[in-house]
């Protein structure tokens, strides 16, 4: 059970973190100082949401683990992070529908994952939830700004769904980890949420003018460790300091 | 001169604890009023430095031109009566 939890633990962390490191790109370059700052502070909450899940790791893995062994030492196969978060920022309106699709979904899940029977992942969903709650209202304004915006932003709102739709699926599949941890209340049973997340979508698209896409194939592996091509360029930056000055500190 | 392309203005107030005044924190561009508030919190709050936000548009602000300087303020100097600073303060009041 334990090694369940472990695992558990790095893919919600794993999901965090990539997030994070992708809106970390933009810092520098946003479209006005203060998006710059508002992707930046996003990135900030998402790599402290991984923290929380990879030092829990951590503890329940012993063998004096860290958090930055999860993080630095992995490699490509070994990430369970969610397909939609390695997906590339491209420009700002599929920035901020990743997000969006994102955020919606971690809304509900860290809601449902606050009641957790297992308290430090309890503790750390009502944490994340706060944070969260932001991220969601703030990409829901700008889905619908960009929805019902200029031609050009609608244009490029819509093409951002087309790409990042197909990995929406993957946020709710289930395998036998998280269904022997959901049974005893640990986990969130993520299907569960589809409902709820499509609700929220249909809301904000129909207020942004967008339409929601239908009988789209949906892409799936994250709980293997199956990720699209961008994943492994994304840990090459990420990791090249730690692997090439291991142990290296501030 | 280069034309502004930036967003509308938006003067920045926020309060640091319950009971205290809101004070100017600085300035955001934001598009509407929503996203104002939004950059605002972004912008002047994110470590932590206040519990409530006011944002207004900077052209909703009338201020005084320092041609106004000598008909506002000048004619306060000389007035020693009008602070009342002629009071004893009674033992047991906190100023």
């Amino acid at each position: 059970m334990k090694n369940y939890v472990i695992e558990y633990c790095l893919r919600l962390a794993d999901t965090s973190l990539i997030l994070g490191q992708r809106l970390g790109e933009w810092c520098g370059h946003g479209p006005i100082l203060e998006e710059d700052i508002a992707l930046t502070n996003i990135s900030l909450d998402s790599i402290g949401q991984a923290r929380g899940f990879y030092t829990y790791a951590a503890e329940l893995e012993g063998k004096e683990k860290t958090e930055d062994d999860y993080a630095y030492l992995r490699d490509e196969r070994e990430f369970r992070n969610l397909l939609i978060v390695e997906q590339p920022n491209v420009d700002f309106a599929q920035t901020i529908m990743r997000q969006f699709l994102v955020s919606t979904f971690q809304f509900y899940f860290f809601d449902a994952l606050k009641n957790s029977s297992d308290q430090t992942l309890a503790a750390l969903a009502a944490k994340s939830l706060k944070e969260v709650t932001y991220h969601l209202r703030h990409s829901s304004a700008w889905v619908i700004r960009l929805g019902d915006g200029t031609e050009e932003s609608k244009r490029k709102i819509e093409s951002s769904i087309d790409e990042l739709w197909p990995y929406t699926g993957d946020m709710f599949d289930m395998d036998e980890t998280e269904l022997v941890l959901a049974e005893k209340s640990i986990a969130v049973d993520s299907k569960k949420l589809k409902p709820l997340w499509e609700k929220k979508v249909q809301e904000i698209f129909s207020e942004a003018t967008l339409n929601v896409p239908q009988n789209i194939f949906m892409m799936s592996g994250s709980r293997e460790g199956k990720h699209t091509e961008n994943l492994g360029f994304i840990l090459a930056e990420m990791q090249s300091l730690h692997r090439a000055h291991p142990g290296v500190q501030w | 001169m280069t034309k502004d392309t930036q967003w509308p203005l938006w003067e920045v107030f926020t309060q640091k604890k319950q009971g205290a005044p809101h004070e100017h924190a600085g300035s955001v561009h934001a598009a509407d009023k929503e996203l104002a508030l939004q950059n605002a919190r972004d912008v002047y709050s994110r470590r932590n430095e206040a519990i409530s936000i006011w944002v207004v548009p900077t052209e909703a602000i009338i201020a005084s031109t320092p041609e106004d300087v000598g008909s506002f303020f000048d004619p306060a100097n000389d007035k020693a009566y009008r602070h009342p600073n002629f009071y004893k303060t009674p033992e047991g009041v906190n100023l």
